[in-house]
C-alpha cells in the first residue's frame, strides 16, 4: 500500500504562522490581569496548537483512522488515572479522612510569600 | 544481517512498518509524560501556594523556546515533504536545521536553568521546582535523543537512503513539540 | 545454556550471545528466567525455613536476621514477577511463537529485539548485585511504598533500594523495546491470507498483554524516577511534610501493578487455549468469544487498581467504585474458563503432560479467582488485607500463571524448540508431584491468614495469639511441602536436560496441530520457513466432518 501522505502537503508555512500568532496571544494572556481569561487562553490555545500540529504536521488526518483512536484511548486512560488518583491527592479531606500535612503546607505557604527554601 | 527480514517489509496492517512503530512509541510515551503531568496537575491544584514558586520562572525564555520548537517542527515537516519528492539532499538539509533548532532549545534551557540555580531554586527547593526540573528535564532528554537520531537519519538521507525514516523522526519530533506546547502553560504561564 | 559442541566455532558469540534471531533471543529469555526462578525459589526456601523453624540455622544459608528476612521476601516477590513470569511468559514465548505462528522469518526489528534482551540482562545483573552492597538487597517489599522505600533510615537498605528501582526501570525499558516489536510484527508481518480472526489465540493474548503493559507502565516509569529523586536528590514528591503525597506512589504502582497480573495471565490463558484445542482434538469453542472477552478484561483491568489500597487511606467512596469494577472483572474471566471447558466437552481428550498442566491451570486458577472475591470487596478486604490469606490467594493466581501454564507451554513446545520429545513418564511424575505439593503449601496459608497471621513478619514468637502450636504446625506443613515441591522440580530439570540429547527425535508436527510453527522442522532453521506460507483458514480446525485427517493445518490449501 502506498503512503497516503504522498500527494497531500498543505501550506506548512501558513500553519506555522498561525501557530506563532497563537503562541503570542497565549504569552500576552497574563497581561490582561484576569486569571480565568489567562488560564483559558493558555490552555485553550495549547489544545488548539496541539491539534494543528497533530493534524497537519503529523498527518493524523490522513493516517489510518485507528491511529487517531489509539491516541485518543491513550489520553482517555490518562484521564482515568487522573480521575482515580486526584480524589486522594488533590483533595485534602474527604469522607472520614483529612490530610493534615497537606493542609499545613498550604497554610504555611499562604502566609510566607516567596519560595519555600530549606 | 545486512538484508532486512521479510517481517519488516510486510505491511498487513496497511501502513509501513517504520511508521507503525513510530506511532506505538508515541503511544507509550504518552503514558510516561501523561503519568508525570497528571501527578503534577493534581498536586498543583491541591497546593495553591506553589504559585509563589512558579512566579519565578522566566516566561519569555519559555515562550522563545516554544517558538524555536515550533519552527524546528516546520523544518521537520518540510524535510518530510522533500523526502516524499525523492530529494534526499534537501531532506537532509531540513533535518539538520531541525536538529539545530533542537540544539538551540537545549542551549536556551541550559541558560535558563543556570540562572534559576544561581538564584537558589534547585530540584529540592519545593514541590513546584521538583516537578519543574523533572518534567522539563525528561522532555529535554527527548529533545536530545531526537537531535542525535535526526543527525544519523540526515546522513542517510543525504545519500538518498532510508528516506522513509525522515517522516518517522518528524512524527516523533512533532510529538516532542506537542509535549512542550503543554509544558509551556503548565510551568510558565499558570501561576 | 546447554554445553553444545559449538565452542570451537568462530560464530559462538554471534550465535548464542549476540544473535538477532528471534528463537535464540527467546532461549536467552527462557534460560535467564529459569535461572532467576531458581534464585527466587531459593529465597522462598530460606524464609519459609525461618518461619517454620525461627532463628535456627537454615541449611545452605545460615541464621536469618530480621533485616535479611525483609530482603528475602522483597527479592523473592520482585524476582518471581519481574524476572521470571515476565521474561518467560511474555518475552520467551512471545519471541519464539510470534514469528513462527504468524508465518514470517523474524521480528520486524531484530536488532532492537537483541537490545531488549541485553537491557534485560543488565537489569538482572543490577538486581543480583544489590545482594552484595552495604546493607544488602532492598527490604521494603516488592511494592516499594514510600516513605519506607524513600528513606534509607527506614528501610535500612539505602543502596539496595536505589539499585532495586534502577533494575526495575531497566527491566521496563527492556520490555517496552521487546513489546513494541511484538505488536508491530504481529500487525504488519502476518503471512498472506492470515486475517484478524485467523491469528492463534496465544499470539492475540501475548499482543494484548503487551499493549496492556505498554499502557500501564508509563506512569510508573515516571513515578520511579520521582521515587529515585526522593531517595537520592532530596526531593519530596512522596513526602507529605513537603507537599508531596505517599498515596500517589501507591496509585501509580497499582495502576501498573494490577494490569500486570493480566499481562502475565493473558499469555497463560493463550497457552492453555492452544493446548486444550490440540489435546481435545476439537475446534476451540468460541474463538471470537474468547477474543472479545479478552478485550473486556483488557479494558476493565485499567479501572480496578485501587482495590490494593482499600486500607491505605483512599476515600471510601472511591473504594466502592473500585469494589464494583473488581467484582465485574471476574465475569469475563469466569466466562473464559467456561469456554475452555466447553471445548473439552465431547472432545477425544488425550491426557499427555501438556494437557494435564492445562487442565490443572483451570482448576487451580479457579481457586485463585474465587478467593479473590473476598479481597476485591472492600468490606471483607479490611479484615483480610495484608494477611497470609492474601499471600495464598496471590499464589493461587500466580503459580498457575507463571509455573503451571509455563509448564503446559514448555512441555507442549519443547519438541519444536529443541527437536526432541520430553520423557512422558518423568513428565507425569513431575506434574503430580508439583500439583499436590503446591496445594499443600498454600492451603495452610489460607487458614493461618484467616486466623490473623500478618504477612512480612519475621517471627510469630512475639505474638501470643499467633504463636499457638496449631498455627505453627500449619506453617511447618507449608514449609515441608515447599521442600518436596522443590525436590520434584529437580525431576523436571533432569528431564529437560536429559531429553535435549537423549529424547526421542521430534518430527515437524508430533502433536498433529494446525498452527504454522508445526509446519517447519523441529527445531526451526534460521529464517523459519523454506517457502513463506500462505494461510487459508483459522488455527483450530480439528475433527472437521468429511476430512480424512482430524486436523487441518492453516497453510494447506484444501
Ligand atoms: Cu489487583
Amino acid at each position: 500500500m502506498s503512503s497516503p501522505t504522498h500527494a497531500h502537503h498543505p501550506a506548512y508555512v501558513k500553519i506555522w504562522a498561525v501557530l506563532v500568532v497563537l503562541l503570542m496571544v497565549s504569552v500576552l494572556g497574563p497581561l490582561t490581569g484576569i486569571r480565568w481569561l489567562m488560564l483559558l487562553l493558555a490552555f485553550g490555545i495549547a489544545v488548539v496548537k496541539a491539534y494543528l500540529v497533530a493534524k497537519n504536521f503529523m498527518h493524523v488526518n490522513i493516517e489510518q483512522r485507528w491511529i487517531a483512536y489509539l491516541l485518543i484511548v491513550s489520553l482517555a486512560l490518562i484521564v482515568v488515572l487522573f480521575a482515580g488518583v486526584a480524589p486522594d491527592v488533590m483533595k485534602h479531606r474527604g469522607l472520614h479522612w483529612e490530610n493534615r500535612a497537606a493542609q499545613q503546607a498550604v497554610e504555611a505557604g499562604a502566609h510566607a510569600a516567596g519560595p519555600a527554601h530549606e | 544481517m545486512s538484508s532486512k527480514p521479510i517481517a519488516t517489509s510486510r505491511s498487513a496492517a496497511g501502513l509501513p512498518t517504520a511508521r507503525l512503530v513510530t506511532w506505538w512509541v508515541i503511544a507509550s510515551e504518552i503514558f510516561i509524560f501523561g503519568g508525570l503531568l497528571a501527578s503534577y496537575v493534581m498536586h498543583r491544584l491541591g497546593h495553591p501556594e506553589w504559585a509563589a514558586q512558579a512566579a519565578h520562572t522566566h516566561t519569555w525564555a519559555g515562550a522563545l523556546n516554544t517558538f524555536v520548537l515550533l519552527t524546528s517542527s516546520l523544518f521537520a515537516v518540510l524535510a518530510h515533504k522533500a523526502a516524499d519528492s525523492g530529494d534526499g539532499a534537501r531532506a537532509a538539509r531540513f533535518l539538520r536545521l531541525t536538529a539545530l533548532g533542537g540544539t538551540t532549545f537545549l542551549c536556551i534551557k541550559a541558560f535558563e536553568w543556570t540562572h534559576e540555580i544561581e538564584a537558589g531554586f534547585v530540584l529540592s527547593s519545593g514541590g513546584f521546582w521538583s516537578f519543574y526540573y523533572t518534567a522539563a528535564g525528561l522532555h529535554g532528554l527527548h529533545v536530545l535523543a531526537g537531535v542525535i537520531i535526526m543527525l544519523f537519519f540526515a546522513a542517510d538521507a543525504a545519500r538518498n537512503e532510508e528516506l522513509q525514516r525522515v517522516e518517522c523522526i518528524g512524527i516523533y519530533w512533532h510529538f516532542v513539540d506537542i509535549i512542550w506546547i503543554f509544558l509551556f502553560p503548565l510551568l510558565y504561564i499558570a501561576r | 545454556m546447554s554445553a553444545e559442541a559449538h565452542h570451537a566455532e568462530p560464530g559462538f558469540f554471534r550465535k548464542y550471545l549476540f544473535s538477532t534471531d528471534h528463537k535464540m533471543i527467546a532461549m536467552q529469555y527462557l534460560f535467564t528466567g529459569m535461572i532467576m526462578a531458581v534464585i527466587g525459589g531459593y529465597l522462598a526456601y530460606v524464609f519459609r525455613m525461618q518461619l517454620a523453624y525461627p532463628s535456627q540455622q537454615v541449611p545452605g544459608y545460615g541464621v536469618v536476621s530480621p533485616n535479611e528476612y525483609n530482603s528475602l521476601v522483597t527479592m523473592h516477590g520482585t524476582i518471581m514477577i519481574f524476572w521470571v513470569a515476565m521474561p518467560v511468559l511474555l518475552a520467551a514465548f512471545g519471541n519464539f511463537l510470534i514469528p513462527l505462528m504468524i508465518g514470517c522469518d523474524d521480528m520486524a526489528f531484530p536488532r532492537i529485539n537483541r537490545l531488549s534482551y541485553q537491557v534485560f540482562f543488565l537489569s538482572a545483573v543490577v538486581l543480583l548485585a544489590s545482594f552484595l552492597v552495604q546493607g544488602g538487597a532492598f527490604g521494603g517489599a516488592w511494592t516499594s511504598y514510600p516513605p519506607l522505600s524513600a528513606k534509607g533510615a527506614y528501610n535500612l537498605t539505602p543502596v539496595g533500594a536505589s539499585m532495586w528501582l534502577v533494575a526495575v526501570a531497566l527491566e521496563f525499558v527492556a520490555f517496552l523495546l521487546g513489546g513494541i516489536n511484538f505488536v508491530v510484527t504481529t500487525m504488519n508481518g502476518r503471512a498472506p491470507g492470515m486475517k484478524m480472526y485467523d491469528i492463534p489465540i496465544v499470539v492475540w493474548m501475548i499482543v494484548l498483554a503487551t499493549i496492556m503493559f505498554m499502557f500501564s507502565v508509563g506512569p510508573l516509569i515516571a513515578g520511579a524516577v520521582m521515587l529515585l529523586f526522593d531517595q537520592l536528590l532530596g526531593t519530596g514528591f512522596y513526602d507529605p511534610g513537603r507537599g508531596g503525597d505517599p498515596l500517589l506512589w501507591q496509585h501509580l504502582f497499582w495502576f501498573f501493578g494490577h494490569p500486570e497480573v493480566y499481562v502475565v495471565l493473558l499469555p497463560a490463558l493463550g497457552i492453555v487455549a492452544e493446548v486444550v484445542a490440540v489435546f481435545a482434538r476439537k475446534k476451540l469453542f468460541g474463538y471470537k468469544t474468547i477474543l472479545h472477552t479478552a478485550w473486556a478484561v483488557w479494558v476493565l483491568s485499567f479501572v480496578v487498581w485501587a482495590h490494593h489500597q482499600f486500607v491505605a487511606g483512599i476515600d471510601p467512596r472511591m473504594a466502592n467504585v473500585f469494589s464494583i469494577t473488581t467484582l465485574l472483572i471476574s465475569i469475563p474471566l469466569a466466562e473464559m474458563v467456561f469456554v475452555y471447558i466447553a471445548t473439552l466437552y465431547g472432545g477425544s481428550i488425550r491426557l499427555a503432560t501438556p494437557m494435564l498442566w492445562a487442565l490443572a491451570f483451570m482448576a487451580e486458577f479457579l481457586i485463585g479467582g474465587v478467593t479473590g472475591i473476598f479481597l476485591g470487596a472492600s468490606g471483607t478486604d479490611i479484615y483480610f488485607h495484608d494477611t497470609y490469606f492474601v499471600v495464598a490467594h496471590f499464589h493461587y493466581t500466580f503459580v498457575p500463571i507463571a509455573i503451571i501454564a509455563v509448564f503446559a507451554g514448555l512441555t507442549y513446545w519443547y519438541p519444536k524448540m529443541f527437536g526432541r520429545m520430553l520423557n512422558e513418564t518423568l513428565g507425569k511424575i513431575h506434574f503430580w508431584g508439583s500439583i499436590i505439593t503446591f496445594n499443600v503449601i498454600f492451603i495452610p496459608l489460607f487458614i493461618t491468614g484467616t486466623a490473623g497471621d500478618q504477612r512480612r513478619i519475621y517471627s510469630y514468637a512475639q505474638f501470643a495469639e499467633q504463636a499457638r502450636p496449631a498455627l505453627q504446625h500449619l506453617r511447618v506443613v507449608s514449609t515441608l511441602a515447599l521442600l518436596v515441591f522443590i525436590a520434584f522440580q529437580l525431576i523436571f530439570v533432569f528431564n529437560f536436560l536429559w531429553s535435549l540429547r537423549h529424547g526421542q527425535r521430534a518430527e515437524a508436527n508430533p502433536w498433529m496441530a494446525n498452527t504454522l510453527e508445526w509446519t517447519v522442522p523441529s527445531p526451526p532453521p534460521h529464517g523459519n520457513f523454506a517457502d513463506m506460507p500462505t494461510v487459508y483458514r483459522g488455527p483450530y480446525e480439528y475433527a472437521t466432518p468429511g476430512r480424512r485427517e482430524d486436523f487441518w493445518p492453516q497453510n494447506v490449501p484444501n
